[in-house]
């Protein structure tokens, strides 16, 4: 220690080794597993390979310009931002209803967070199968008995181009719920409340609390639940996969998302090359949604 | 009294959302202990309820293989996931070295990187090397994570440097400094890395898919995704799987509710 | 299999085989990415709409002529075995057929006062039965289906390479290389196959989630299925069903058959392709193909082996069998998206009201355009 305190800036020198040391696996693995494979991307989106040749060829913008006329990939892309602009506001407005609701009660929050809660962490796929017998036509779909029991005409639903799509955004705001209303909970918590004091003192009603103290202090929250939210929904997949008939998004790719045609480009035509080029599409998007959020995050902070 | 009736309203509609909210959970237990043609018979209790479907998915088939390989590469991730991402949020927290700020940011900056587009190189890469259809390809994309070490360095800044220095001056090496001092001090937000960790591996989807074409390589949800076709349309056999899959989280939820929920409020994203 | 190789290697010591399995679902990426490598198998199985893909890839070698000869091989297996033969020369040996038949339930031909031992012997008696054999509830939902109508089953083979051909048609030209239904025969085969829906309303699809869960659940009297279905329904107690042949129209009876087949990876050289020769004339000799059918329920390949009475005239088997005399397997080059565009053809006229001429046109024009992409390199 003597040592140590007649050379302090050989300590600095020591720590800084020390840093070094704990960082060399971690960053020996972002390289290799995260931005090599990110580079990567980008240079097969430049080639026509398709995992049986042997030989990647070089073909410059050709397969942008196919994206472009891609009748298929504008439908999902279609798809995916309808999923977006109907799932996302829905569930996010269910889930502060939930935790407005939850937060002022003295008994039972725990129980209802829990019941909330599950679906979230249920498996997507486990989730989805179940979903998907929820919506059989009769006589075994569950929704279509209960129609029946209430004299109401059966519906196709998922045999459906315009319902399908519908029934898939039940399933994901049924599972994304619960996430919404914790993180909405987390942002009501930090709200002091002393400000409701003193709101109530001026004699403001539980309507004009929600419109002047509760929401505007929320801002952050919301930003936060937006952003992750259009991410997350940008990259639906699972539930589409195994709710549909062949795991092909149909019926006629009515509920096709984007990550779907990318896997079936990829895996299932095995045109590497092509679908590269979707993913780089997809993160141009992932990218642009970000910016917008470290934007608004930081107009806010000053 | 105006309030108390507001709350007996709020409890009732709490309480009938909640109900159809869990439905699905209900219809998919009722059915997996219903067989025969009692399963298309759509009452939620079961008259002749029986755990055959439950036996039967348990000893034939690849289901129970498909479990263990499921909690080997849920508890690999968390474990690797727990000590990386620790280490280099601390790191991050409590040293000054060059280059920090540049490598902290190409570290965050890894969290806006879709998986979708790492899935294709990866699959590649773990084809020349040999890793298909093993553990290690299954669980390598996700050994560290950008956002664990996000969340693990904004818990050790609350970590007050005397601490460390009390270390030094104990004579104590960098390394157990951070295992034996400072780890301990943050358990609360190691277990919520480590729930995300392992819920969102165990639910993991499509990576797995890719990578293990193997049957026996398969893991839970992989396998629930194929299970039609290996239990040829058998409906009473997928809700007893997908009953089966749900009850390891449930379980974890449970027991940790208190810090999944404060760790999710804290970070807001699904492991 | 693993008896038989078991007795393989007993019959030649010094090969040992180690067999691995994959599902259906991701059989091609795993493949697809060890033959190039050397490190992967030296015989493949593979379904036969898949051999254009492997054939394509390089990853195939045709197999000797002293043991497998066109002419030896088309002398003595079913025609259908053209659907391996690139160029003039086999790449691949069929080892199990499937073809397909009629299921059909007897409890519920009893029920409708039918005779449970009489199915249909042509479409007329069939819809006419199936009109009897389907029930609905009050809002008009089907509660029993007469007819199975699930496309991604096996009835899309059953309009291509059936219905089409009864229609005086032929899906594709000799050569698979042209789509040829986009004609009157055409036309009429999908008219006929989606009336079944919206005319005569004898079923749907995905009713009770598929075919083979409305079957199983006896919701289902007739459907046509494969071979490789016995298995499943024979494990169900409840049902007591019957197979025979597919019915016939316009007197014109035609089945469809598919194939696994064994194939030598190109990487193959040496002791190891002797040995993999070897093998596969071990499983394709007579002997071992009978015992196809009994172990596994696999129909032989072989002409001479399912003239054999005590096959031909099985009462379960016995419709698959004959089946294959008049069977054709269609030539795939993308069997899954070939697949797909006739099941989006078939939404098309159902859900969307598209006409029938303009749905099958679109068909033919997307898998034309599967083909021509496939043969461009040819």
């Amino acid at each position: 220690m003597a040592h140590n305190m007649k050379k302090p800036r050989t300590l600095a020198q020591k720590n800084e080794l020390w840093a070094y040391a704990f960082l060399c696996v971690p960053i020996i693995f972002y390289v290799v597993v995260r931005f090599y494979p990110t580079l990567y991307a980008f240079y097969l989106s430049f080639t026509d390979w398709d995992i049986v040749s042997r030989d990647m060829d070089f073909i410059g913008l050709e397969n942008y310009f196919r994206l472009m006329g891609d009748s298929v990939f504008v439908k999902t892309l279609g798809n995916t931002i309808r999923y977006v602009v109907f799932g996302l506001p829905i569930s996010m407005f269910l889930g502060f209803l939930l935790a407005y609701h939850i937060n002022y009660l003295n008994r039972g929050a725990d129980l209802y967070k829990t019941i909330y809660f599950m679906p979230y962490i249920t498996s997507m796929v486990a989730a989805a199968w179940v979903w998907r017998w929820l919506f059989q036509p009769p006589p075994v779909g569950v929704f279509n008995n209960i129609l029946t029991a209430l004299n109401l005409p059966s519906q196709p639903f998922l045999r459906s181009t315009t319902q399908a799509p519908f029934a898939v955004l039940v399933t994901t705001v049924w599972a994304d719920l619960g996430f919404q209303m914790i993180i909405f909970l987390a942002g009501l918590k930090g709200i002091s409340e002393q400000y409701y004091e003193a709101a109530r003192i001026d004699g403001a009603s539980n309507m004009q609390q929600l419109q002047k103290i509760t929401l505007p202090l929320l801002k952050p929250t919301i930003v936060f639940l937006v952003i992750t939210g259009t991410i997350r929904y940008l990259r639906i997949f699972t539930q589409v996969m195994n709710m549909s008939t062949q795991g092909d998004g149909g019926p006629l790719n009515s509920t096709k998302p984007l990550v779907l045609y990318i896997y079936d480009t990829a895996f299932r035509s095995f045109e590497m090359g092509y679908s590269a080029t979707m993913t780089v599409a997809l993160f141009c998007i992932i990218l642009i949604v970000t910016l917008i959020q470290m934007r608004i995050t930081r107009s806010e902070d000053t | 009294m105006k309030i108390r009736k507001l709350h007996i309203l709020t409890h009732i509609l709490l309480i009938t959302f909640g109900l159809a909210m869990l439905f699905p959970f209900f219809w998919m237990i009722a059915t997996s202990f219903k067989q025969g043609r009692a399963v298309f018979n759509l009452s939620l209790i079961p008259t002749a309820p029986t755990t055959a479907n439950y036996v039967r998915l348990m000893t034939s088939g690849h289901f129970s293989r498909w479990f263990i390989n499921s909690l080997i590469c849920g508890i690999l991730v968390t474990f690797s996931v727990l000590f990386f991402d620790s280490l280099v949020g601390y790191t991050f927290a409590k040293y000054k070295f060059r280059g920090k700020k540049l490598i902290f940011l190409l570290i965050l900056s890894t969290m806006m990187i879709p998986t979708e587009m790492l899935v294709i190189p990866w699959y590649i890469m773990a084809n020349n090397l040999k890793w298909a259809n093993t553990y290690w390809g299954i669980i390598f994309p996700g050994l560290m994570s950008g956002f664990g070490t996000f969340l693990m360095r904004q818990f050790f800044d609350g970590l007050p440097n005397d601490l460390i220095d009390a270390g030094r001056i104990d004579g104590l090496n960098e390394f157990s400094i951070w295992v034996r001092v400072c780890m301990p001090l943050v358990k609360a937000a190691l277990s919520a890395l480590a729930i995300f960790s392992f819920v969102g591996n165990w639910n993991a989807f499509l990576w797995p898919l890719i990578i293990s074409d193997e049957i026996t390589k398969y893991t839970l949800p992989v396998g629930l995704s194929f299970f039609n076709g290996e239990f040829q349309t058998e409906w009473e056999m997928v809700m007893a799987g997908a009953s089966v899959a749900t009850i390891p989280v449930l379980v974890l939820y449970l027991i940790f509710q208190k810090q999944i929920i404060k760790g999710i409020a804290l970070t807001g994203v699904k492991g | 299999m693993d008896e038989l190789i078991k007795e393989f290697e007993a019959e030649n010591p010094g090969i040992k085989v180690s067999q691995q399995t994959f599902p259906y679902e991701n059989y091609n990426t795993k493949v697809a990415s060890s033959v190039p490598t050397g490190t992967g198998p030296n015989v493949i199985n593979l379904f036969y709409g898949w051999l254009p893909m492997y054939m394509d890839a390089g990853y195939l070698q045709p197999l000797p002529d002293s043991v497998f000869s066109p002419e030896k091989v088309e002398a003595e297996f079913f025609p259908l075995v053209s659907a391996a033969k690139f160029e003039g020369k086999y790449y691949a040996i069929p080892t199990a057929v499937r073809s397909l038949a009629l299921f059909w339930n007897k409890d519920l031909f009893r029920e409708a006062g039918l005779d449970p031992e009489k199915p249909p012997k042509t479409m007329e008696e069939a819809i006419e039965m199936a009109l009897k054999l389907t029930k609905k509830d009050k809002n008009g939902n089907y509660i029993q289906e007469g007819w199975g109508l699930q496309l991604n089953g096996q009835i899309y083979h059953w309009i291509r390479e059936t219905l089409v051909r009864q229609f005086g048609g032929t899906p594709y030209s000799a050569d698979g290389r042209t789509v040829t239904y986009n004609n009157q025969a055409g036309y009429d085969a999908f008219t006929y196959a989606t009336n079944l829906q919206l005319k005569s309303q004898v079923g749907m699809p995905m009713f009770m989630t598929d075919d083979v869960t409305a079957f199983k659940a006896g919701a289902l009297a007739m459907n046509i299925d494969g071979s490789f279905r016995l298995g499943t329904l024979d494990a169900v107690k409840e049902l007591d069903y019957g197979v025979t042949d597919i019915p016939t129209l316009n007197g014109i009876s035609s089945n469809f058959a598919s194939f696994w087949a064994n194939g030598i990876t190109s990487t193959t050289t040496g002791k190891k392709l002797e040995a993999s020769v070897k093998f596969l004339e071990f499983l394709t000799r007579e002997d071992v193909m009978a015992r196809w059918l009994k172990d596994i329920g696999e129909l032989p390949a072989k002409k001479e082996l399912a003239s054999r009475r005590e096959f031909a005239e099985d009462p379960q088997y016995g419709p698959f069998i004959r089946g294959l005399a008049d069977a054709h397997a269609t030539m795939f080059v993308d069997e899954a998206g070939q697949r797909q565009v006739w099941l989006d053809a078939w939404d098309q006229v159902v859900l969307n009201g598209m006409s029938i001429k303009n749905a099958v046109d679109g068909a033919a024009k997307a898998e034309q355009a599967m083909l021509d992409k496939y043969y461009k390199n040819k």
